[in-house]
């Protein structure tokens, strides 16, 4: 849930204007945002399953260290989505187990 | 000591406070109850009361000392407290009611008129109160002061509203 | 490679602080983050701060950050932003990634201000989503402005529990209790008021022994402690909440200063392993220094001051202050520190650093 109103921090006068893909469904994220973010804004809970008990992870430390909320970001994994801004197109999915990083062309 | 384990201050905890004005002095007029009980080092009161009602000194984590008689109760206090802790009681208002100004950062604010319920320190719902003015000019810095009227015998228990209002 | 006078890692309160002080003396000043935004975790403390004027009292976190970062820009301070330190060589070389390229920054002196990192409380379901730090909550509700859940339960009431909690019932959240193992409340009494009086219970001799639920947390079982920490079978209650957060302590994040070779000690009330640093916050390895968090676990405001300290100290070193300017400079803020640390809440601290800094001196 977007918090629109703040006591404090006054209106929230960014609008989400940039699309992305989530596990192939679009949604809408605030121009820089942290894609984990925009993904609890939309009220994906489950980022990633971990590989030997397929358990589901989501944001833990928030901060870029703890890798809970990793996910395939444009094919790339083990994406830390707490301090990966947004960008238009961005395909994301969840992440099952260890990533696989395939070869990259030049 | 309650506010140790409980997180608020007890009745008892409260008289032994040199922020708090003595019974006669309520009974006079608008006066500021200082409800701070921790030496934490701290002293935007003091430098914001503009009648030198009340005292801090070095080092900075005594307690404030309230000056109850140079005390005009304009309030000026309440928003700058960080830790929210200062109140204004007018016993003079009416026959029977008296005013509570407290700080309120919360969404929506109250308006003027407005029926709301008083809590206390415990968020206990303890009567109904009216607003009877809100403050929340740009230098209190999102620190909305609201004055409520209650019954006087519960004007120093009242620290808190809940609005009744759903959004 | 690319050269400096001072590299400072970590753009938060302390590093920020010793940057303008060391820029404002003439100082060549490379401040690296590894963040998109700097500011550390100071832009995410929208309460009013306490000690006097001088320690920006009554001011919002998010307002000094914002002061801070205006007057870096107005020193002309070189930021390098989204920049990780991933290795500090020599005397001193620090091998940095941006954008997926790794570059060399040879720097005179080195100011280490990487911050800290939010312990973790394992119990079982401690890993559902639904279950983070309370400053993980603070940055998601305070920067992004996003609420994850309704209903949150609060592990630890030190004042960044204390203080997170308010900040959830302000975002619109209900936090259904502060949960603290001890008997009695970590933080500030005005703090804790503050939630009481929103009728937020603090249930101290209580401990969180399991989060609940399938995808995401739904429900979180507390139980009773009894005077040697151990859980009372039979005490146990069940809530439903969508939030578990933890607030249960920080850790400085010391890598660089380890890799480095400097000195440490364990201290728990700074909590845990701190490089061993003197007055000047130098540390045991001369030229490079800490600052903020990584020198011992403190607040954003004792942070800002030893930034400028070491500042000073490293200002002072290359030339650009004579040893008199200097000690003027150091004397101001070491009052100004003195007095942020008195009082009982500052005394543990205040001791610790004591300790910390004759064994500095000793070195």
């Amino acid at each position: 849930m977007r918090i629109k109103e703040h006591p404090i921090l006054g209106k929230l006068e960014k609008e989400p204007t940039v699309e992305i893909e989530v596990d192939g469904e679009v949604i809408r994220a605030i121009p820089g945002e942290p894609i984990a973010a925009a993904l609890l804004a939309a009220g994906k809970n489950v980022f990633r399953y971990t590989r030997k008990l397929h358990e589901p992870r989501s944001v833990f430390c928030a901060i870029g260290r703890c890798t809970d909320c990793m996910m395939i970001v444009d094919g790339v994994p083990n994406v830390r989505t707490c301090v990966t801004p947004v960008r238009a197109g961005m395909k994301i999915q969840t992440q099952h187990g260890l990533g696989e990083f395939k070869e990259r062309t030049q | 000591m309650t506010l140790e384990k409980d997180g608020f201050l007890s009745p008892e905890e409260l008289t032994r406070l040199p922020g708090i004005p003595s019974a006669e002095r309520l009974e006079q007029g608008p006066v500021a109850v200082i409800e701070c009980a921790q030496e934490i080092p701290c002293n935007p009161c003091e430098e914001a009361c503009p009648a030198g009602a009340i005292q801090v000194g070095e080092p900075i984590t005594n307690l404030p000392v309230l000056e109850s008689d140079k005390c005009t109760g304009c309030g000026l206090c309440i928003p700058v407290c960080p830790g929210l802790a200062i109140f204004v009681v007018d016993m003079t208002y009416s026959d029977r009611e008296a005013t509570v100004q407290l700080p309120y950062e919360f969404l929506p604010l109250p308006q003027k008129g407005e029926l709301v319920t008083a809590l206390d320190r415990e968020g206990k719902a303890i009567c109904p109160a009216r607003v009877v003015n809100v403050r929340n000019p740009k230098k209190f810095d999102h620190t909305a002061v609201i004055a409520i009227a209650v019954p006087k015998d519960k004007a120093m228990n009242v620290r808190n509203i809940a609005l009744i209002r759903r959004q | 490679m690319r050269e400096t006078e001072l590299a400072i890692v970590g753009a938060g309160p302390a590093g920020l602080s010793a940057a303008i002080e060391a820029a404002s003396a003439g100082v060549r000043v490379t401040l690296v983050d590894e963040n998109q935004r700097p500011g550390g975790q100071l832009f995410k403390q929208i309460h009013k701060f306490f000690g006097s004027k001088e320690h920006y009292a009554s001011v919002r976190g998010f307002d000094i950050g914002t002061k801070l970062l205006s007057e870096v820009e107005k020193q002309g301070v070189e930021v390098m932003l989204d920049s990780v330190v991933w290795g500090i060589f020599g005397t001193h070389v620090l091998g940095i990634i941006h954008d997926q390229k790794n570059t060399y920054l040879r720097a005179q002196k080195v100011l280490l201000a990487t911050g800290a990192i939010e312990n973790a409380l394992a119990f079982p379901g401690w890993t559902l989503p639904g279950v983070m730090g309370a400053g993980a909550i603070q940055t998601l509700i305070n920067i992004d402005r996003v609420l994850p859940g309704k209903k949150a339960i609060m592990i630890g009431s030190g004042n960044v529990g204390l203080i997170v909690s308010y900040q959830l019932l302000q975002a619109g959240a209900q936090v259904i209790a502060v949960v603290e193992a001890a008997p009695k409340i970590g933080g500030y009494g005005v703090h804790a008021s503050k939630l009481r009086r929103n009728g937020v219970p603090i249930l101290t001799s209580t401990t969180v022994k399991e989060a609940k639920g399938k995808e995401k947390v739904e429900k979180a079982v507390l139980v009773a402690l009894d005077q040697n920490w151990n859980q009372i079978p039979g005490t146990e209650s069940e809530y439903e909440v969508d939030m578990i957060c933890l607030a249960v302590g920080l850790s400085p994040l010391s890598e660089l200063a380890w890799m480095a070779g400097c000195q440490f000690e364990y201290i728990p009330e700074l909590g845990g392993h701190v490089p061993i640093h003197d007055l000047n916050m130098q540390t045991t390895v001369p030229g490079i220094y800490v600052a903020g968090d990584l020198a011992g676990i403190e607040e954003a405001s004792t942070a800002m001051e030893e930034g400028k300290l070491a500042g000073i100290a490293i200002a002072e070193a290359l030339g650009y202050l004579s040893p008199e300017e200097a000690k003027i400079k150091k004397e101001a803020v070491s009052r100004r520190l003195d007095s942020f640390r008195k009082g009982p809440f500052g005394k543990a601290v205040r001791k610790a650093k004591a300790r910390l800094q004759r064994r500095g001196e000793v070195q």
